[in-house]
């Protein structure tokens, strides 16, 4: 899936974020930035940009002084109502998607954890108020009907109080989307941040917070940071006290299978009221390849423990799904707690699928995982 | 909080601190049999362990390098920091443990007549015939009951009628109903209506009013019809015949989550323990209650056919329980309430509403009794006292004291001495603490003394073996786990 594109940028001087439109002949009052391809309309008006696979003489004469990138290669990817965000470099960024259900804010590359297996590793750079500002804009321009949407980084929290603000335009903005934040949930151990981060009140707004022991040490060592353990139990806590929503998060590697059975433990004795336990196979990428002696377990080989936490979760009553595992790797009672959970830009199947008669049901695999997957995937045959 | 980014990953050992110099949290422990033993803290989280474990534990002789030393961490038996850093979540699971208190007193039973039209060997609370109308509790003690119901603070209210057999007074019932109703309506409590009868009594007028106004029933059943007539003796006819039939009837009516049946072990029941479960089943009862007899009433007159000791109670129960745990592992959802609410002390971090398995114990704090002479009781079985002629646990009158003095006065204090297990000698440093509970009446009943001595106690003798019978069933076989957790849950596996 192809979200990023490349042109040479004319007449631009800052950040634009618009939508993307082929035609234009209403103003509609929102920022659009006209894909001029094959064919215009010439009763376009007032376009915010112009974006291009042309080169700039082939633009029509009236949209050459316009802010434009062109130049820019192949821009099929980018649907009527997509919304793009175009640099003064001429780089396109895909910002949402009309036709797709993964939709995120990416709210800043930095992290105060540094996870063994982050997929996305993080950046040491002050971009929080870059992101800020596209998001806020982004807010401005997303559907109303649009039914989820996430929040990611890097961690969310760092945003301090200014997430705040993010979130109540979301609220205002966008009353009857789920929101999905990941979070590492640290930040909650303060009192004080969790009761204004809280203050926003929107019933919709789930806290997906990753544990991974029930043992600190453990924890601490797989997210590299002191006293994480603490900070996010606590945190977890106070986000309850507080009635948010909260899913918890676990990545099934080498570290964690041992214990994995204790933790499934731990959150139900001191952590009940979660809404949702997500156990989520490895992908494989960001920082996982590099540490893949740390972290890499064939799934066939955890399949025992996976049961154990699974059947245990949802016999005391805990919501629990299995995110990122094939079918074929699973017993079939497990089969009803799978969800097709990759993203779909991100998701593809590889030559085993192929044969298989249970494709449609499966969520598939990460694209990251041609380079490393299960050696027990298979076809298998529907009765 | 510094953000992070680099590739240079720190060890495991970089975050781990740990030490033989840990500090002890609050855990009791009890030996299970030769091998295991099974150390519980303060919120009844466990762990079972080989034998010495303990002691090992107090004498700082568990490594790091054990499996267990991070089981222990993890489930707040040891800190490696004088103060946990968790050491709030430890106090919001004692909280939540503990939360059945919050409420304060939440089922207010009311006995509505003495009366009644059986005469059961083991009745518990010296029925009175059904002639004799001076056992009706009056229109006015009626009404000043419910005003003093509505002082209490709970919000979730259960009024329970109780006998005697309360239909022999439905008129009654109708009036305190309604009159409950009229007041809530500016109250807004959630109330709930039970009615405790054998049934004979009912008839199409009477569900139509239970049924309009929500009303569930609990009735006794005890199983096959030789040990039921034998124990439930009826004038007017067959007691069994009549109890199935009528509970078809209210069934039928009412629907079947509605109706509740409860059984009382007589010494006959106990030479039938398989025959009683497979005839609840059979009647299409979700669960059965074994239930030890109490020893108060006419219970404890007639001893030849009641008296039993606790471990033939064991035995009895034990059997039956085992029969249950098999038609479950074969696929039936059938539990044992009794067993149940002592695996939901031990599997959940939940409350249970109980009383005689409460620490404090529900008298008082979540149940009171209204007699039908007008006195308040701290229980069902404080009542059944009363009827002996002993008023040790009579709080007052409803004519002549307040409500403080009823909940609150000297004797409800003194009484509150002994309802705590926590501060019971025998009870304080027993391992099964968190999973037991106090009964202070019985205790005075059987041992003329509230505090009880626990080496002979036929509570302490009965409720630590089934405790230790549950854990070492659950803690061997993972089947027999999971039939517990579907009981705990109320979810078929």
């Amino acid at each position: 899936m192809k979200l990023h594109a490349r042109g040479i940028a004319s007449s631009i001087s800052s950040l634009i974020v618009g939508e993307i439109a082929h035609t234009l002949t209403v103003a509609n009052g929102k920022e659009r930035i006209l894909s001029v391809n094959d064919g215009y309309n010439s009763a376009a008006i007032g376009p915010a940009a112009i974006i291009s696979s042309l080169p700039f003489e082939g633009l029509p004469q009236e949209f050459k002084l316009l802010p434009s990138v062109h130049s820019a290669g192949a821009l099929d990817h980018l649907a009527e109502g997509d919304i793009v965000l175009i640099k003064p470099d001429g780089e396109l960024h895909t910002l949402y998607r009309r036709q797709s259900d993964h939709n995120a804010l990416f709210v800043t590359d930095r992290c105060n954890s540094n996870c063994l297996m982050c997929s996305q590793p993080p950046k040491d750079r002050d971009d929080i108020g870059f992101f800020l500002e596209i998001n806020m804009r982004l807010l401005e321009l997303i559907p109303k009907d649009i039914h989820i949407l996430g929040i990611t980084g890097g961690e969310p929290t760092l945003l301090g109080p200014r997430l705040y603000f993010m979130l109540r335009k979301i609220k205002d903005r966008l009353p009857d989307t789920e929101i999905h934040m990941l979070t590492n949930g640290r930040a909650f151990a303060w009192m004080n941040y969790a009761e204004l981060v809280a203050s926003v009140d929107n019933p919709r707004m789930v806290y997906a917070i990753p544990l991974y022991s029930d043992y600190y040490a453990l924890h601490d060592y797989i997210v590299q940071a002191k006293d994480a353990f603490s900070q996010t139990t606590l945190g977890i806590h106070n986000l309850a006290r507080l009635n948010q929503r909260i899913e918890i998060r676990i990545v099934l590697h080498k570290q964690v299978i041992p214990r994995l059975k204790q933790l499934a433990n731990f959150i139900y004795r001191n952590m009940p009221f979660v809404d949702h336990v997500a156990l989520m196979g490895l992908e494989y990428t960001g920082y996982t390849p590099h540490n893949d002696p740390l972290l890499w377990i064939d799934p066939y080989d955890y399949v025992e423990q996976l049961n154990d936490a699974v059947e245990f979760l949802a016999l005391n009553g805990v919501n629990v799904s299995i995110y990122n595992l094939q079918l074929c790797l699973l017993p079939k009672h497990l089969w009803k707690y799978c969800r097709k959970s990759i993203s779909d830009w991100k998701q593809i199947y590889i030559d085993e699928c192929m044969q298989c008669d249970w494709r449609e049901e499966c969520g598939g695999l990460f694209m990251s995982s041609t380079r490393k997957h299960s050696s027990h995937i298979a076809p298998m045959k529907k009765q | 909080m510094a953000p992070l980014a680099s590739r240079k990953f720190k060890p495991l050992e970089f975050y781990s601190s740990p030490s033989i110099a840990y500090y002890l949290l609050p855990f009791r422990f009890h030996r299970l049999n030769d091998s295991r033993e099974i150390l519980v803290n303060e919120v009844g989280d466990y762990i079972v362990a080989p034998i010495d474990t303990a002691r090992r534990i107090a004498a700082h002789d568990i490594s790091p390098s054990e499996s267990i030393y991070a089981d222990l961490v993890a489930n707040f038996f040891i800190s490696e920091k004088p103060i946990p850093d968790l050491i709030d979540i430890l106090a919001t699971r004692y909280r939540t443990k503990k939360s059945f208190l919050d409420d304060f007193t939440s089922l207010h039973i009311f006995v509505i007549t003495l009366r009644c039209d059986h005469t059961c060997h083991y009745c518990q609370v010296s029925r009175q015939s059904e002639d004799k109308h001076q056992y009706d509790m009056s229109r006015t003690d009626i009404d000043g009951f419910i005003d003093l119901m509505f002082k209490s603070p709970s919000r979730d209210v259960t009024v329970e009628f109780q006998g005697g057999e309360p239909l022999l007074v439905f008129d009654n019932i109708v009036y305190a109903v309604k009159r409950i109703e009229e007041l809530n309506r500016a109250d807004k409590r959630r109330v709930r209506f039970v009615v405790c009868t054998n049934l004979s009594n009912i008839n199409l007028d009477i569900l139509t009013f239970l049924k309009e106004h929500g009303i569930l029933i609990s009735t006794s059943y005890d199983g096959p019809e030789f040990i039921h007539n034998s124990n439930r003796t009826f004038s007017r006819g067959n007691s069994h015949a009549t109890v199935l039939e009528k509970i078809g009837l209210c069934r039928e009516i009412l629907g079947n989550d509605m109706v509740s049946a409860l059984m009382t072990a007589s010494s006959l029941t106990l030479n039938y323990p398989v025959e009683i479960v497979d005839d609840y089943v059979a009647q299409g009862l979700p669960s059965i209650f074994l239930r030890q007899i109490n020893p108060y009433g006419f219970a404890k007159k007639n001893r030849m056919k009641n008296a039993y000791t606790a471990e033939q109670f064991l035995e009895f129960y034990k059997t039956a329980l085992q029969h249950i745990i098999n038609l479950n592992l074969r696929g039936l959802f059938f539990l044992e309430e009794f067993a149940t609410i002592i695996l939901s002390k031990i599997l959940t971090p939940f409350p249970i509403g109980f009383t005689d398995l409460q620490s404090p114990n529900g008298m008082i704090n979540g149940a009171i009794v209204y007699n039908y002479d007008g006195f308040v009781y701290a229980s069902d079985e404080s009542r059944m006292l009363a009827e002996e002629r002993d008023f040790t646990f009579q709080l007052g009158h409803v004519k002549s004291d307040s409500y403080q003095k009823i909940f609150y006065g000297a004797k409800a204090q003194h009484i509150a001495k002994y309802w705590a297990n926590e501060s019971l000698a025998g009870c304080s440093e027993c391992g099964f603490q968190s999973y037991c509970g106090a009964d202070p009446v019985r205790h005075y009943a059987t041992q003329g003394d509230l505090a009880g001595y626990r080496p002979t106690s036929s509570f302490c003798i009965t409720n630590m073996e089934i405790i230790r019978f549950l854990i070492e069933l659950l803690t061997e076989n993972r089947s027999i786990e999971r039939v517990f957790r579907s009981w705990v849950n109320k979810t078929p596996l």
